[in-house]
């Protein structure tokens, strides 16, 4: 299935879930936060919520930055 | 003076010197900036993992949270919804629940967009943030945060990155006299004394980024940081002599030889 994630499409299994998502990319789920279709998941659901096609994924992390340096 | 912390919320900081985590050369020299800096209060940036190059080191494996209490900040956010989303991606990642809120205007200047950063302090005060907002070094911006329930006020003493120093003393002097919560000045500080003036004038702590990480030795810079808030605050507390137009003679006239 088709799903965009930080703004790049992949192909995923279908019926992938957040934490199989986030295994897959080599991210520590400690880590990042997590957005689907502009609604925060709640880490509780990371193993529990499954990614439907053309969903849009959104996963940050803290990186160095003091002050309007984006 | 180990009792002399920062109390932000329910949490009392060790040091009134918070720092940021931008623009240094490499994780290892954030960590050695931080450490020589003595602050215990660190601001991070949210962004987008690179998910196309995985595995790379990330700064909370340099920065314990555990340590440090993390205080994600919105910077590049230029509506309150982009700082609203921002501030609920970086609670959601499960270190803080503070907030630096920056809601910027223009990025020639970098000032605040004072209307959005007020509302967007409303929303997340609502929502249970502890929100520490940067805005300009206006005492009447500074009261109307202070009643939408922001936990501090961090005025800037010059533009971000600018290094100018405490533009107008005066208006953050205005400042402190006008809210009560405290007053940390985030913004403009370019070198050691800049830091002391801002904590002679009585504000409760000194927030920087650029000062630290674009000098020639960061290291070093960070620690004359540390001493220089150190030293300004002991000096606000101390109450400093009356300013005199002319000489007063400091040894006794009495018993002079003649």
């Amino acid at each position: 299935m088709r799903v965009t994630v930080n703004g790049v499409a992949q192909d995923l299994p279908d019926e992938i879930t957040v934490l199989q998502l986030l295994e897959t990319m080599n991210l520590l789920p400690a880590r990042v936060a997590v957005e689907r279709n502009l609604a925060i998941v709640d880490r509780a659901q990371f193993g529990v919520l499954r990614l439907q096609t053309g969903d849009q994924i959104e996963i940050i992390g803290f990186v160095g930055g003091g002050e309007d340096d984006g | 003076m180990t009792d002399d912390g920062l109390t932000i919320g329910t949490v009392t900081l060790r040091s009134r010197l918070i720092v940021g985590t931008g623009k240094y050369a490499s994780f290892e020299e954030t960590k050695r900036a931080v450490e020589a800096s003595g602050a215990d209060c660190v601001t991070v940036a949210v962004r987008r993992v690179n998910i196309l190059d995985p595995g790379r080191p990330n700064l909370l494996d340099h920065l314990d949270p555990k340590v440090y209490k993390i205080l994600p900040n919105t910077a590049g956010c230029y509506t309150a919804d982009e700082a609203c989303r921002t501030a609920r991606l970086a609670r959601a990642a499960g270190v803080s629940d503070w907030v630096k809120l920056e809601v910027i205007g223009d990025p020639k200047t970098l000032f605040p967009d004072n209307e959005a950063l007020l509302e967007a302090t409303k929303i997340l005060v609502k929502e249970g943030f502890v929100v520490l907002p940067y805005t300009n070094d206006d005492p009447i911006m500074a009261r109307k945060l202070q009643d939408a329930g922001a936990a501090v006020v961090m005025p800037m003493a010059a533009p971000i990155g600018s290094g100018l120093g405490i533009r107008n003393p005066h208006n953050i002097q205005m400042i402190l006299e006008t809210v009560s919560v405290p007053v940390i000045v985030d913004a403009g500080v370019g070198t050691a004394s800049d830091a002391v003036v801002a904590m002679e004038l009585g504000c409760h702590g000194v927030l920087m980024n650029t000062a630290i990480a674009a000098a020639q030795h960061p290291i070093r810079m960070a620690e004359a940081m540390r001493l220089a808030v150190r030293a300004g605050r002991l000096a606000y507390l101390s109450g400093r002599m009356p300013k005199r137009r002319y000489a007063q003679a400091s040894s006794p006239t009495d018993g002079m030889i003649e």
